[in-house]
């Protein structure tokens, strides 16, 4: 490896990979047999975080950023003008095992621009992941893009040695698709989508039936959308998460605010990434795996967007105030974890300890329980915290704004920036 | 010492069934202040002590660090690993493996009151009759399990911070300095992870490492903690000659998945505290300039700041 030069291309195509937001390498059941290298087990650490606080986990770069595709979102499409690079097989694996035996990282998230052929590039990542598997031995962390358009045996056979495979709709409607990225189409998306899916579940199957199966992509697959390059609303971008788990068992799906990198006429000039929307859609998709709602009790026709200032838990709260309050010495689990300011961690605590006696205020707040949002949602004891009854306005306008009020980093500093720009 | 209370022969281990748990005797004595060695055992011992004196301790204290004025007169308690053994057994009787496990975490998190906050916890778990570990209302188990947390992360942050560098002859070596003493929960992780390596992790603030010679991990000590100051002070005649170009091409990688237009330096430093960076290769002053890929054109005059300047390509 010529120094000079390597590190050159690993800061191109790590550049070029960054806006790729999906870097969790959790879920992943690797173990170390035999004494080689790595493991990944359950939870994936992150080894670092970036100056924008998020996490760094995986060695996360392109093979090469040479594209014969054209989609206007992309650094790396065909009519940009930049630096382009390329690996080779060998270096991707040296950097890979390099970074790893020094505890910089988990492992390897690897995806490419269209070189050639989609097959040609699809069957180059295939060849690195191989040879760290069989020729060095390791069993760290892998995910693997799976090139839209690549043949299904090459498809096949990055399961093999991949604990992730993803395929990134990127646009969340058909019709931002053609004219964003017009040499993409959803039918190429979602077939390689489905053999993925149907991979995993015939493993599955096989797992269940025979003792000694070739594992494939147990950790799942995974995808991005982008937003706020295109027109759609919140509730199209959520029902179609919605219908991607349930109709693709997808483990996450990745929503990436559009960071303005290029002045294409077809994309909307914006000047800041909609990061609060980003935000909200994660707590909304949140709210749907973990905490029970469903897609139409967060967004309907009438409500198409979500509310930017309140969290979407909140704002359902504040819409359905017929439910509250709850009382917490009684309530079941779910309805405890529907009370604004109340996390899975606390109703999990209040759940366990009251079995020892009924629990008070001054518990709640031991517990982790955000008073100042939860107040107006709960009963202890049959006793109200906020005596007087609220509207709606009132409610709002105390949490945002009323001392001690809790805003998260991220929207102050959001909110910093909209106060600049304006 | 003959009687004891937590003989772990005539109750069997596992069956926490009420009927099985010894009565806890009452600790009716006048309290007692205790010191012992400052090992584990040695407290292990103390409870021992506790019960068989039936003399609530005060305070516990490792020898020579005991406060209190001049009119406190500790007893010595000295370590009994037959007595310690039976104490950490018998605790099985009231509390499952898990909750036990948080009270060696608690001694590992180093506070100054770990030894009472043990006895406390130990104490009310026997007499509770049953499990106390979701008894979140009380103040000591949450205490317990708080520290139990903290020592979770900490853990958990040097899984992820310690960084090997390669020597000259192929031993991979990292510097740490945790806020706890966590080389004994770390051990398992690395030993699992990096089988096919040799590897050295040395907690400078405790003086002393895990070693792992590709068989076995081994706590080890070096003769009057002269160990290299800090990680980069490994020599640089030592280091693998590709060392420093792995540094290098890790610092590139970091600067280059940063994307400035998100940047959040609240954010990034509460995930990742400004007395770790010591020890991290990435926070390490850079030998080169940092020259950012210029692949975008400012969106419109007066817009975020996109990498430095103008782009190349124009
Ligand atoms: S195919 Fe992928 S790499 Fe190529 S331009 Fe489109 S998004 Fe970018």
């Amino acid at each position: 490896m010529n120094d000079q030069r390597i590190q050159e291309k690993l800061s191109i195509l790590a550049d070029a990979a960054k806006y790729d937001v999906s870097c969790s390498s959790s879920g992943g059941k690797r173990k170390n047999e035999d004494k080689g290298l790595g493991n990944a087990e359950g939870m994936g650490i992150c080894h670092s975080y970036t100056e924008d606080g998020r996490c760094v986990s995986l060695l996360k770069i392109l093979l090469t950023n040479h594209c014969i595709f054209d989609c206007a979102y992309c650094v790396s499409r065909r009519s940009n003008d930049v630096k382009r690079a390329a690996f080779t097989v060998d270096e991707v694996v040296e950097l890979t095992m390099n970074f790893y035996r020094r505890n910089y990282i988990e492992g390897l998230f690897l995806s490419s621009g269209i070189f050639s052929s989609p097959d040609y590039t699809m069957e180059r990542l295939v060849r690195i992941i191989r040879k760290l598997r069989t020729e060095h031995r390791f069993n760290g962390y892998i995910h693997v893009k799976a090139i839209p358009g690549a043949s299904e045996e090459l498809i096949q056979e990055a399961g093999l040695y991949a604990d992730r495979l993803s395929v990134n709709i990127e646009l969340p409607s058909e019709m931002a698709l053609t004219t964003l990225a017009p040499e993409k189409n959803y039918e190429e998306i979602l077939t390689p989508m489905a053999q993925i899916r149907d991979g995993i579940i015939q493993n599955k199957e096989e797992k269940a039936l025979f003792k000694k199966v070739p594992p494939f992509a147990t950790a799942g697959q995974s995808t991005q959308l982008i937003v706020g390059a295109s027109q759609e609303n919140d509730l199209q971008i959520i029902n179609l998460s919605d219908s991607l788990y349930k109709g693709y068992g997808l483990k996450r799906v990745y929503y990436s605010g559009y960071i303005p990198i290029t002045d294409d006429a077809r994309l909307p000039q914006v000047t800041h990434p909609p990061l609060i929307r980003e935000h909200r859609l994660y707590q909304t998709d949140w709210l749907m795996r973990f905490y029970g709602f469903q897609a139409d009790e967060i967004l309907d026709p009438a409500h198409p967007f979500l509310d930017l200032e309140i969290d979407p838990k909140l704002a359902w709260a504040l819409r359905n105030r017929q439910v509250f309050p709850v009382d917490i010495n009684t309530a079941d689990y779910e309805m405890i974890l529907r009370i604004p300011g109340v996390g899975a961690r606390s109703a999990k605590r209040i759940v366990a300890a009251r079995r020892f006696g009924p629990l008070s205020l001054d518990h709640l707040h031991k517990f982790g329980v955000v008073l100042k949002r939860a107040k107006f949602f709960l009963t202890c004891r049959g006793q109200a915290l906020e005596k007087r009854d609220y509207d709606e306005q009132t409610i709002r306008r105390q949490i945002l704004f009323g001392s001690g009020s809790v805003r998260s980093a991220l929207v102050t500093q959001q909110l910093d920036l909209f106060a600049q720009a304006s | 010492m003959a009687i004891s209370r937590f003989s772990a022969s005539s109750v069997p281990v596992v069956a926490a069934a009420p009927a099985a748990r010894r009565v806890v005797p009452a600790l009716s004595n006048v309290p007692l202040d205790y010191a012992y060695d400052g090992t584990f055992e040695g407290l292990l011992t103390v409870l021992f002590t506790v019960y068989d004196r039936k003399a609530a301790p005060n305070s516990i204290q490792p020898t020579g660090a005991v406060q209190g004025g001049l009119f406190v007169q500790p007893v010595e308690v000295e370590t009994n690993e037959a007595a310690a053994a039976r104490v950490w057994k018998g605790l099985l009787q009231y509390m499952d493996a898990e909750a036990r496990t948080r009270l060696f975490h608690t001694f590992l998190s180093e506070q100054p009151d770990r030894e009472l906050v043990i006895f406390r916890y130990a104490d009310l778990a026997m007499r509770a009759g049953r499990d106390i570990s979701e008894h979140y209302a009380d103040d000591n188990v949450r205490r317990v399990q708080r520290l139990a947390q903290q020592m979770y992360r900490e853990k958990h942050r040097m899984e992820a911070f310690v960084r090997f560098e390669k020597t000259q002859d192929g031993l991979f070596h990292a510097t740490i300095e945790p806020d706890f003493d966590v080389l004994p929960l770390i051990a398992a992780h690395f030993t699992k992870r990096y089988a096919d390596q040799r590897w050295l992790i040395y907690d400078r603030r405790r003086h002393y490492g895990l070693y792992y010679d590709l068989h076995r991990t081994d706590i080890v000590q070096f003769d009057g903690g002269a160990m290299p100051q800090r990680s980069t002070a490994v020599s640089a005649t030592v280091l693998d000659e590709r060392e420093p170009l792995y540094k290098l091409l890790w610092q590139a990688y970091f600067d280059h998945v940063n994307i400035p237009e998100r940047k959040n330096m609240k954010l990034h430093r509460r995930h990742m505290p400004l007395r770790y960076w010591k020890y991290l290769s990435e926070k390490q002053p850079r030998e080169q300039r940092f020259e950012p890929i210029r692949n975008k054109r400012p969106v419109q005059p007066g817009g975020p700041a996109l990498g430095a300047g103008a782009a190349v390509t124009e």
